[in-house]
């Protein structure tokens, strides 16, 4: 059967809404696959709702703001481009990173709006339906979405991405700078250590599990998830349920 | 309460002279942006407000344009919210393809006729859905897009036009009939007539625009022989993606990519041979701009910009010049074109020009770009004859100095490019000033004449399980011609919660707003879905629909499935009725999460605060106190005018201290005004409507409760730190020469005097251009020459930047012969002492650039143009305020086309040389515009908060103070408990916050996590309960 991609757009209202309004008034033709929901602004755009998408099994996910410098709100774009490109990171070890795309599109740019459309369509189309669509789900990446999922519902990676803009730009409290790298550098740690943590508590959520087993799963050497496991029993997430032969099996203890 | 009183006793003591005589409300004339913005802050502070236009569409030039300089903002994002506003303010009435033919009447209470030619499409009922174009057999020039692109003979000047109206060319129409036919809006009527309108009007503002100069006149360069030869508005539409080229850059005369462009600027500009003996004031920047965006568009592209002077002088333009030369390339050549010629085999361009030097050079180009100047038109002269308002030699509207907006009769206002050639935000700034001169003449009928919307009560709905009802639109055949309508309304009757859903032919149209009344009746609807055009446009329309039939107006929703639907999948039938079906459940889904929402309504305590004392300051405390508001004025110094104590002559030869003492008399005598002097600022707390400012003087303190703020803190002259400044008296300041030559007589002694400008302007200290010094350094000096015309005047330059009328004393300096020499930047002149038989001599050695030598110039006296600097306090207050600064320490407007007195933050506003470096004129008119936007709050005792306010949620709220770092409005804080609390008047509702909480303790209503995600899952075939 024909891959008839379904693509969610999240458009802000002033700038690439209307750039997909005048597509239309000047009756420039792309694919039919897109779906747009409205928002006021790209600033609004909760990391978890593009994941949200892609969890639900849309095959692409694309987000058109105004172009830097033009946001209706001042400086919204920027921290949706900051936020999106969190999410590109988090989801790339899940093979998703490429369906999640971001656009500048101006009120007067019909055409760009159509062009980009198609390209993103295009590019849906050689790959593939997603894994998380319901005819053929992909446990295992069902499982790393929901991960990320959790990982950007919880305090530290929101705080630390909303930080972000202002930190580089002006600065930190102690008034020194601090480079895109080094900040990139911290997040990606940040990152990881989330998803890798929310990926564990999801595991031990559905049964209790020892470290062998967990790092078995997660392909990450023990060590690693025993500082994961320690971690998670401070923040008073997991506990151990029990001990078989001289091994902790951990549970989870509810958010 | 106090206030209040005030205001009463004030009025009265106006109105017995002229009740039953004015008349509250304005006639705008012109619907550019100019006019759009004046038009709503008068409709905003309680006028009644007409807008004549001769075209069949607002918008004017702007919406021509691209992209805007020095944001390279894209000038529709940001016109067309306002078209749409001014399009739909219940006070506004629009009265295109019309022109005033006469006027009778005096200030207060004018009649004016109006002859309006028939447009052959009735307004009220053309939906705009472009049908009737779509099957014109004829074929007609597109003016709007400058005859680069054919049209049919009923068409629609742009895409977002308001109104949008389709419109027959009479003159190209062949009278088929086709489109009568065709309509199925039954808009169309052959029979009209042209008609004249009477209005009735207390003020009339003029706002007509400009024409660009005919570039046919300067054959030297070939336009209109040549094709690909072409006027700087011409390129702008090649630029622009909505475009004939939709936003390619290709050349005219084949449609190649031209990699060669040439920008000749002073295209009938500075030109006294045809009779434009002005500057036009934005041509380098624009010129700029389009060179900056063709390479954004096509990085191979190597423009060039052939000019005389580089005329930056607005508010970070200077920047904008930096980095066009040196991030994309742009090449600055300093020289005079005096011919083109068309190439014939290529139809490429040869240009021929002088250098400096001398020489001769000639190059070859594959598009050459003519940089209009600005001219009024000859329908432009025709109005001022019959309204009886006087010109300048150029044809401009006559302003004074002191009187920036007012024509030579009262009671008519001028703003924008009529009275000179001026850019966007200060077109702006003066529309915005004519409506707060109108408040003066009108304040005692305002509010007389307006409607005010009465809406039945609001159904509760909270609790009820959703009932949702669902409109699908044919939009005649816009939608059904693509989309099967029928098969989509039977699906929605499938939905969840849809309880009602049919097919209307035109769901906006008067009748189907009945209709959809009725139903809301009938089947008790609390949510509304219309499936039809796009919300940018129409949702308005909708809310108010719903909110008569008595439901919150936020309880509705939208499907597009027109603009973005069946209009871009024509051809594929199946999948767009598909794709309207998946909006339609996407629209159900969030439809049954909505919640009505509240406006809050706030009290406004009808009273302003002026910060700073000086010519800004006092005019802004002025307009308000003669429009009936208590003003407090707040002088840091013991006297008041600021720097305007400096300045002793104009160039015009008016009086300055004699306008300053006048108006220091007319803000004491004001007993609306209470002038605080010698006092500083404690503190500053509350928000729009409600501040709340402790100042200190002397041992005392005093608290001072008010609605609005405006900031007009000035400006100061920088000591210089170069030329040997202070060093010797012989040295000194534009200022100190000023103050000399008002004071003393200058000797005639003086055999030499050398003036050097940007002195701490345009360098690494101070980046900026300090605009005025121009202007100042030719005032002094012909004032030099007018005292001692023996003295030899010398003015070292880098551009100058006599932009507008000023332009003229430049030329008169030169006839005068005062002597002009250039210097570069990287070889600034440099003052030299010397001791000869025991007495100092003073020269300056500068780089002579037409001989190409270094000369050296005795000189009796040395006077540095020093920079204005943006006083040391600014910082302070802006800490206070919670508004920005930009680089150079000058406050930072919301927006530097189209706000440029609003901060981001409500009601405060800046105005003056707190804003940038700006003549007494333009502090003038921005003082007014400043009142003006303030008085839009002043008039209303209360002031409604947008409906989608962020909510918080205290109890989950950690107070990590993120929404409060992100929120661009200032419109978070911590309340005592150290919760973040929203003041809902500040919020714009964008979301921000709610995105960021690291807690998600903030909601966004109408747009909540759970609504988006309901659509999400609605797409997705994952339909919750």
């Amino acid at each position: 059967m024909k891959f008839n991609p379904k693509i969610l757009g999240f458009l802000c209202n002033w700038c690439s809404y209307a750039g997909a309004d005048l597509a239309g008034i000047s009756r420039i033709q792309y694919p039919p696959n897109l779906r747009i929901i409205r928002v006021m602004c790209t600033g609004r755009i909760d990391p978890v709702l593009p994941l949200e998408a892609l969890a639900n099994g849309a095959d692409g996910v694309i987000i058109m703001g105004c172009h830097p410098g033009d946001c209706h709100y001042m400086t919204g774009n920027y921290e949706a481009e900051r936020k999106i490109k969190m999410l590109k990171k988090l989801i790339a070890p899940l093979g998703l990173a490429e369906r999640l795309h971001v656009e500048w599109v101006s009120a007067s740019e019909g055409a760009r709006f159509a062009e980009v459309v198609e390209n993103f369509t295009n590019q849906i189309k050689v790959l593939g339906p997603s894994p998380l669509r319901q005819e053929k789900l992909d446990l295992s990446k069902w499982e790393g979405i929901q991960a990320a999922k959790e990982a950007v519902e919880d305090f530290r990676l929101r705080a630390l991405v909303a930080r972000e803009r202002k930190i580089i730009e002006e600065g930190n409290v102690y008034g020194e700078e601090i480079s895109q790298e080094e900040f990139d550098r911290k997040m990606d740690d940040a990152l990881t250590a989330e998803y890798i943590r929310n990926r564990i508590y999801l595991i031990l959520e559905k049964e209790p599990t020892s470290i062998k087993q967990l790092s078995k799963r997660l392909n990450l050497s023990s060590k690693h998830v025993l500082d994961h496991v320690v971690l998670l029993r401070r923040r008073g997430l997991v506990t151990v349920d029990k001990i078989e032969d001289m091994t902790p099996i951990y549970s989870v203890l509810k958010r | 309460m106090k206030s209040t009183t005030l205001r009463m006793a004030n009025m009265n003591s106006q109105d017995t002279v002229s009740k039953g005589r004015k008349v509250g409300s304005v006639l705008v004339v012109g619907g550019g942006i100019g006019g759009i913005q004046t038009a709503l802050d008068l409709a905003e502070s309680g006028f009644k407000v007409y807008v004549v236009d001769n075209s069949s569409a607002i918008g004017g030039v702007m919406a021509q344009l691209d992209k805007t300089f020095p944001t390279n903002d894209c000038s529709m994002c940001i016109l067309s919210p306002k078209l749409v506003q001014c399009g739909r303010h219940l006070n506004v009435e629009v009265l295109t393809c019309s022109e005033v033919t006469k006027i009778s009447g005096r200030a207060g209470n004018f009649n004016v006729s109006v002859k309006q030619q028939p447009r052959y499409v009735d307004i009220a009922k053309c939906t705009g859905c472009g049908l009737c174009a779509k099957f014109c057999p004829v074929d007609a020039i597109d003016s709007f897009n400058k005859g680069l692109r054919d049209r049919t003979a009923i068409h629609i000047s742009y895409p977002q036009a308001v109104p949008l109206a389709y419109m027959i060319d009479r003159e190209k129409c062949v009278g088929c009939g086709l489109c009568k036919n065709v309509c199925l809006a039954d808009a169309i009527s052959y029979l009209e007539q042209e008609k004249e309108v009477t209005l009735n009007v207390g003020a009339i503002i003029l706002a007509p625009g400009i024409r660009e100069f005919d570039a046919k006149l300067k054959s030297e360069y070939g336009y209109g022989r040549y094709p690909n030869v072409v006027t700087s508005i011409e390129f702008e539409r090649i630029l622009s993606a909505s475009g004939p080229f939709m936003g390619r850059v290709q050349r005219p005369s084949d449609g190649e990519i031209p990699k060669k462009i040439a920008f000749l600027q002073c295209i009938g500009s500075r030109d006294v041979t045809c009779g434009n003996g002005y500057c036009s004031s934005v041509c380098c920047m624009y010129a700029t701009k389009e060179a900056v965006i063709a390479r954004e568009h096509m990085s191979q592209i190597e423009p060039t910009i052939f000019y005389m002077d580089l005329r930056a002088h607005g508010k970070d333009f200077d920047k904008y010049i930096e980095r066009a030369r040196n991030k994309y390339g742009v090449r600055f050549a300093r020289c005079r074109v005096s011919e083109v010629k068309e190439i014939s085999k290529t139809q490429s361009l040869k240009i021929r020009y002088e250098t400096e030097d001398g020489t001769q050079h000639e190059e070859n180009f594959d598009l050459v770009v003519l940089s209009v100047g600005f001219a009024p038109s000859e329908t432009v002269e025709k109005l001022a004859k019959n309204l009886g308002v006087e010109l300048n030699k150029y044809g401009f509207c006559k302003t004074r100095t002191f009187y920036p907006i007012e024509t030579s009769k009262p009671g008519v206002f001028v703003c924008g490019m009529f009275s000179s050639p001026k850019d966007i935000p200060q077109t702006v700034t003066q529309a915005s000033a004519a409506a707060a001169s109108v408040g003066k003449l009108l304040f005692s009928v305002r509010g007389t004449l307006i409607k005010k919307k009465k809406f039945p009560r609001e159904l509760d709905v909270k609790g009820q399980p959703p009932r949702i009802g669902v409109f699908v639109c044919h939009c005649g055949i816009n939608i059904g011609g693509v989309v099967d309508v029928p098969s989509v309304v039977a699906y929605a009757q499938t939905l969840p919660n849809v309880v009602y859903a049919c097919e209307n032919l035109y769901t906006c149209s008067s009748d189907t707003q009945e209709i959809i009344k009725n139903e809301i009746k009938e089947h008790n609807l609390n949510r509304v879905i219309v499936a039809s055009c796009s919300p940018r446009t129409h949702e308005p329309l909708f809310q108010e629909t719903i909110r008569e039939a008595g439901l919150n107006s936020y309880l509705f929703e939208m499907a597009n499935i027109r603009d973005q639907c069946s209009w871009v999948h024509m051809f594929e039938h199946e999948a767009a009725t598909e794709k309207a079906k998946d909006l339609v459940r996407m629209a159900v889904a969030k439809a049954a999460k909505l919640n009505p929402l509240d406006r809050i309504l706030l009290d406004v305590i009808p009273r302003g605060l002026i910060i700073g004392g000086g010519l800004s300051g006092m005019i802004a405390a002025l307009a308000l106190a003669e429009q009936g508001f208590e003003t407090y004025l707040i002088e840091k110094e013991k006297a008041l005018g600021g720097f305007l104590r400096n300045i002793h002559n104009t160039l015009e030869g008016e009086d300055p201290q004699r306008f300053l003492k006048e108006l220091i008399r007319k803000v004491k005598d004001n007993h609306l005004i209470h002038t605080f002097q010698g006092v500083n600022i404690e503190e500053i707390s509350g928000y729009v409507g409600n501040f709340r400012t402790t100042i200190a003087h002397a041992s005392e303190k005093s608290e001072l409760d008010h609605g609005i703020i405006i900031v007009a803190t000035g400006g100061e002259e920088y000591r210089p730190k170069e030329y040997q400044y202070s060093m010797d008296p012989r040295i000194i300041t534009q200022s100190e020469l000023e103050d000399r030559l008002s004071t003393t007589t200058i000797s005639t002694r003086l055999n030499s005097v050398v003036i050097i400008q940007c002195v701490g302007s345009r360098d690494n200290s101070h980046p900026y251009c300090s605009r005025v010094c121009c202007g100042e350094a030719i005032k002094n000096a012909l004032k030099i020459k007018e005292k001692s015309p023996t003295t030899e005047v010398f003015i070292l330059y880098r551009d100058m930047r006599t932009y507008g009328f000023a332009e003229t004393y430049y030329e008169k300096a030169r006839e005068l012969g005062i002597i002009f020499i250039r210097y570069n930047e990287n070889k600034k002149p440099e003052v030299i002492k010397k001791s000869e038989n025991g007495r100092e001599s003073l020269s300056v050695s500068v780089y002579e650039p037409i001989i190409g030598e270094q000369i050296s110039i005795d000189a009796d006296l040395v006077v540095l143009s020093a920079a204005i600097v943006p006083p040391d306090g600014n910082k302070i207050l802006a800490k206070m305020l919670k508004v920005p600064l930009n680089e150079d320490g000058f406050f930072l407007e919301a927006h530097a086309k189209l706000r440029p007195v609003d901060f981001t933050t409500e009601g405060i506003f800046v105005c003056g040389m707190a804003h940038a470096p700006k003549s007494i004129e333009e502090s003038i008119s921005q003082a007014y515009a400043a009142a003006s936007r303030a008085a839009t709050i002043l008039t209303k005792t209360k002031i409604e908060a947008e409906g989608i306010v962020a909510l918080i949620d205290e109890k989950m709220c950690t107070g990590c103070g993120t929404c409060i770092i992100l929120c661009p409005y200032g419109a978070i804080t911590k309340n005592d408990v150290g919760v973040a609390t929203v003041t809902a008047v500040l919020c714009k509702g964008c979301g921000l916050c709610a995105a960021s909480c690291p807690e998600r303790a903030i909601i966004t209503p109408h747009f909540t996590d759970e609504q988006i995600t309901s659509q999400t899952r609605a797409l997705l075939g994952r339909i919750t309960a």
